[in-house]
């Protein structure tokens, strides 16, 4: 990892660049600083902290935060006295570690790369685009960044939101959407896609602070079309927050508050007073783009975002230089997580020659052996999760509660126990401490467990003697109005993890070999991209289709929004897959059963039609699953009781046809139709861009064709605004609908009539058009019977749910199962294909690495104590349990690649001779008397 | 009526794959509920041995919650 280096120049070709790096100096030794934070101390200069969005101040020493990768300060040179002045120097001396060194230069470094991917994020607006909203002038004119900053508990103001101007708590607030995007004034005509998202959830953070402050987001169309986003806007509403369509012209202090000045849909000009007003302001190009530009070859697009195609998203104009997250549009934390997945597929095919040389593999400390008569010595350390469980829970109190009990050797607090340092610290602890046990009270096991167990063996601790209490999840987030009980609860939820670790033993680990193919499940776009990607990293796929060709929904689309041919694309694509020798496409097939765990699956697939049905078992390490969705078509709208009543769909395949009067000269589109509260639930995310492309094709055959698109809020993120804004100037309207007041369409004296509230004219308006297109939503294949044969969780959309909406979007819960496509959520072509490359990319890591690691929690037969009775073998359900002869006798034994460690044969085991590792009985009973023990506690500490 | 309101103390065995993951998901939403349960994880409910319940009714639960 090389901080505080530029990127000059890059030569060579794909498998074989020289990238030119400047490395500038930081001026502190980084393996001798220990992150101890006494230089900032000392340091005399203030300068404004950039890192807090310059609402804090910090010195030309510093680290930008506690959490920074890596925990090494820095010097700014452009502050230091030393460095300008040839002064002070009072930081050396201050230095215990000795790591300041001014005689560091810069240095330039060419470094051998087959591939580079560009992740240089996003820039920020110009402030002069602001300044309309007294942005500079007001000091309680925000941005949402830095609003960001105040809401954070490790940020400077601890959480605690105040008014600049008087430092008054504000009642009244305004996010104002669109600042600085969808805004032509300042050049960036496109969206954002992501400040309505952000907007709510700082509005609902805000909430959260002080139920009684009053919120208003001013809008044009809140686009919260990301999978489940909409349930955030329907919780913010159902909360108190305030959501007005109106474009605000402008904000003025007035007295000690801002006027807001804005006009409504209807032609009214409006003005409401607020306290605060936050400014959400969109994504710019990253600052260096038309260097990034110069240096790489990858062209920029006209918003100097990294050009790149719908049919391979991630590629730059220039071979080998791939790229990733906001540089490639606006986006989101989940999709730029995906992309970056993604991103690691496209490179590692290029690098695939390589791969496994130069590696240096991690190594840990031996491990302490820990045995049953060894003195027990427990740390305790409970989390404040930034203000997210101290808020409402009193975390010194619990840890001083924790401190006095038995076996506890150590006890602390941490402000984020999951960061980086905090790790050191855990570490640093267990040795000096000697510990052998760790509880750690903060989030959930099921999220944080991995993080703490490699800490553990960092520290050369079995990982398994751990125990991880939740006090937020379960306590301070769902009792937030009652910090005394839940402060209690958190002291017996610790005592009880307390008395479950006293009974601990280190498990060993155990290693199975991994069977190096991949099962992708469905052929269109998202299961062949997958298979190739698979494929290009040197692993064997088969890929499986329900139906019988491969292709999917893209066999039903003509075009793109961005002009692209899909049937071109998409006759590429299956050549590919059909040449492609690694790859065995299996037709009219299904996924019958599946057993084992990642790395060692045992499938059976039956494929064939009538009599030539057949069957076989494939073996393979991993499963991606892309079994797609279809369009829903309502029974609404007289669809399928009129001909003129068509979906999008449909009616492309009418435009890019032949007949003389595809193209009618009067048409209505009804967004949203079927879905967001209708018949589904969720906004599809691609219906309002699927209607621009149609409006777009119909200008082009018949320009006088006049269009009425009926919508609740259009949806054209990211650069499909420019399409949005094309439409309007090409005359067609756009009236929103609101939802409990939707359009109806009917046939009267057999003429279609579209009848609709104008919100616009306010009044009611029928019209007779040539054609009504209803833009449908998607809705996800079958997912039920696939969820019970792979165990996968599905949302209450029925879409398959990822196992981390934010750090894990692409895998499932039950490990070695990748997701991508509409299986997973409404998606656009482009956005499948990347996260299809990114199932890939995760499903060849055990590929890659050759063994799977087996979680010790599994069962473990004590042989002397079983009477080989075989009940445990009838009940298993995973069969993972045999008799074996021992001797003359049967005794019971575990497979521990098939153990699911779900615990039925241990519970009931008549001679109790079965345990499950990280779950015995004893470890479970003492957990149990812990719970009644809340007097003996006290007593004991007594 | 008695002035003061039952305040039952129940002891929750939770399943990780399900219920727990739900009371995770609770707290993720912020859902607000009564603070009486002390929870147990196991990795699944089938875990639970009969002697488990028991126990915890003799450790002073008033009620034993399963979730899985």
């Amino acid at each position: 990892m090389l901080t505080n280096a530029d990127f000059l120049a890059l030569d060579g070709e794909p498998g074989k660049f020289q990238a030119k790096i400047n490395m500038r100096p930081r001026y502190i030794d980084a393996d001798a600083c220990t992150a101890c934070g006494l230089c900032t101390q000392y340091c005399p200069r203030h300068q404004s902290d950039e890192y807090n969005e310059g609402l804090a101040q910090t010195r030309p020493i510093h680290i930008d935060y506690a959490q920074a990768v890596p925990a090494t300060y820095y010097i700014d040179p452009a502050s230091c006295l030393h460095l300008q002045h040839d002064t002070c120097q009072i930081c050396v001396p201050v230095c215990q570690s000795h790591a300041i060194n001014f005689k560091q230069q810069p240095e330039e470094r060419i470094l051998q790369v087959g591939a580079v991917i560009l992740s240089p994020g996003f820039g920020k607006i110009d402030s002069s685009v602001l300044e309309k909203f007294s942005y500079g002038k007001h000091p309680d004119v925000v941005t949402a960044f830095e609003y960001e900053r105040m809401t954070t508990a490790s940020g400077p103001f601890m959480g605690e939101i105040k008014c600049f101007s008087d430092g008054r708590h504000p009642k009244s607030m305004a996010f104002i959407q669109c600042v600085g995007s969808r805004d032509i004034g300042c050049n960036n005509g496109y969206c954002s896609s992501v400040c309505c998202m952000y907007a709510i959830k700082e509005a609902l953070v805000t909430k959260e602070h002080d139920p009684d402050v009053d919120i208003t987001i001013y809008y044009m169309d809140i686009r919260t079309q990301g999978k489940d986003f909409d349930a955030a806007r329907e919780r913010a509403e159902s909360i108190g927050i305030k959501f007005v369509r109106a474009r605000v012209a402008g904000v003025t202090p007035w007295d000690k508050n801002l006027k807001l000045t804005y006009s409504t849909l209807d032609g009214q000009h409006k003005f409401e007073s607020h306290d605060m007003v936050i400014l959400s302001v969109g994504l710019e190009s990253p600052k260096d783009a038309a260097g990034i530009s110069k240096i790489t070859g990858a062209e920029l697009n006209k918003y100097d975002f990294c050009a790149t195609e719908t049919f391979n998203p991630l590629q730059t104009s220039r071979e080998g230089v791939i790229v990733a997250g906001a540089f490639q549009g606006p986006k989101d934390i989940p999709e730029s997580v995906t992309q970056s997945s993604g991103a690691a597929a496209l490179a590692a095919a290029v690098l695939k020659s390589q791969r496994g040389k130069g590696v240096v593999k991690k190594t840990y400390p031996d491990e302490q052996s820990v045995t049953a008569e060894d003195e027990v010595r427990i740390g305790v350390f409970v989390c404040h999760c930034g203000i997210n469980i101290s808020s409402v829970v009193d975390v010194a109190d619990v840890a001083e509660y924790a401190g006095g009990m038995e076996n506890v050797t150590y006890h602390t607090e941490s402000l984020y126990s999951c960061s980086q340092d905090a790790q050191e610290v855990l570490k640093q602890k267990i040795k000096e401490h000697k510990l052998n046990r760790v509880v750690i009270a903060a989030c959930s096991p099921r999220t944080h467990e991995p993080l703490f167990q490699e800490t553990l063996k960092d520290a050369g601790l079995n990982r398994n003697l751990f125990e991880m209490v939740n006090i937020r999840d379960h306590c301070s987030w769902v009792h937030a109005n009652e910090p005394e009980a839940a402060t209690a609860k958190s002291r017996d939820l610790v005592r009880m993890g307390v008395a479950k670790a006293r009974q601990i033993q280190p498990l060993a680990e155990q290693t199975v070999p991994v069977t190096p193919r991949a099962l992708i499940v469905g052929g269109g776009v998202a299961g062949m991209t997958a298979a190739l990607t698979v494929a290009d990293q040197g692993f064997p796929v088969v890929l499986l289709e329900k139906g019988s060709q491969i292709g999917g929904n893209l066999q039903n689309l003509n075009y793109t929004l961005a002009g692209d041919q899909v049937a071109k694309h998409l006759k590429g694509l299956v050549d590919r897959v059909k040449k492609a020798k690694d790859i065995a496409v299996v037709t009219n097939a299904e996924l019958i059963q599946t057993a084992g765990f990642v790395g060692n699956f045992s499938s059976v697939i039956e494929s064939g039609t009538g009599k030539k049905k057949t069957e076989q078992t494939v073996d393979h390490g991993v499963i991606v699953v892309a079994t797609g969705g279809h369009e829903h078509r309502p029974d609404k709208y007289m669809l399928g009781k009129s001909k003129k009543v068509m979906t999008q769909q449909d009616f492309e395949k009418q435009l890019s046809g032949k007949a003389t009067n595809r193209a009618p000269g009067s048409i209505v589109m009804i967004q949203c139709a079927g879905s967001r509260g209708d018949d589904l639930n969720y906004c599809s995310k691609v219906c309002c861009n699927h209607a621009l492309k149609n409006i777009l094709k119909v200008k082009e055959i018949n320009p006088d064709s006049q269009i009425i698109v009926l919508y609740r809020d259009m949806r054209a993120y990211g650069m499909a605004e420019d399409s949005y804004l094309e439409a309007r100037q090409k005359g067609v309207v756009f009236i929103p609908y609101e939802v409990d007041n939707k359009p109806e369409v009917f046939e009267k004296s057999r003429k279609l009539q579209v009848k609709f509230f104008d919100t616009i004219m306010q009044e009611e308006v029928i019209l007779a058009p040539d054609l009504v297109a209803l833009s449908v939503g998607i809705v996800p294949e079958g997912t039920d019977k696939l969820s019970k044969l792979l165990k996968l969780p599905v949302t209450a959309n029925d879409f398959f749910l990822e196992a981390h909406v934010k750090l894990k979007p692409i895998e499932m819960a039950v490990e070695g199962v990748y997701i991508c496509g509409l299986a997973h959520g409404p998606k656009p072509i482009d956005e499948t294909i990347v996260q299809a490359q990114a199932a890939a990319a995760k499903a060849a890591i055990p590929l890659v690495r050759g063994f799977a690691k087996v979680d010790p929690i599994i069962s473990n037969v004590v042989q002397d104590l079983c009477i080989g009775c075989g009940l445990c073998v009838s009940l298993c359900p995973y069969g993972a349990l045999e008799m074996k002869k021992v001797g003359k006798k049967r005794k019971a034994e575990t497979i521990a690649a098939a153990c699911k460690a779900c615990g039925i044969c241990a519970a009931h085991c008549p001679t109790f001779a079965i345990n499950m590792g990280g779950f015995t009985n004893e470890q479970l009973i003492s957990q149990i008397e812990a719970f009644g023990d809340r007097k003996k506690e006290v007593e004991e500490v007594a | 009526m008695s002035d003061k309101q039952f305040n039952p103390r129940i002891l929750g065995f939770l399943c990780n794959w399900c219920c727990y993951a739900a009371a995770d998901a609770a707290g993720v939403s912020r859902f607000q509920y009564p603070p009486n349960l002390r929870t147990v994880r196991v990795m699944c409910t089938g875990r639970i041995d009969p002697s488990f319940v028991l126990r915890g009714f003799i450790e002073g639960a008033d009620a034993i919650f399963t979730g899985g």
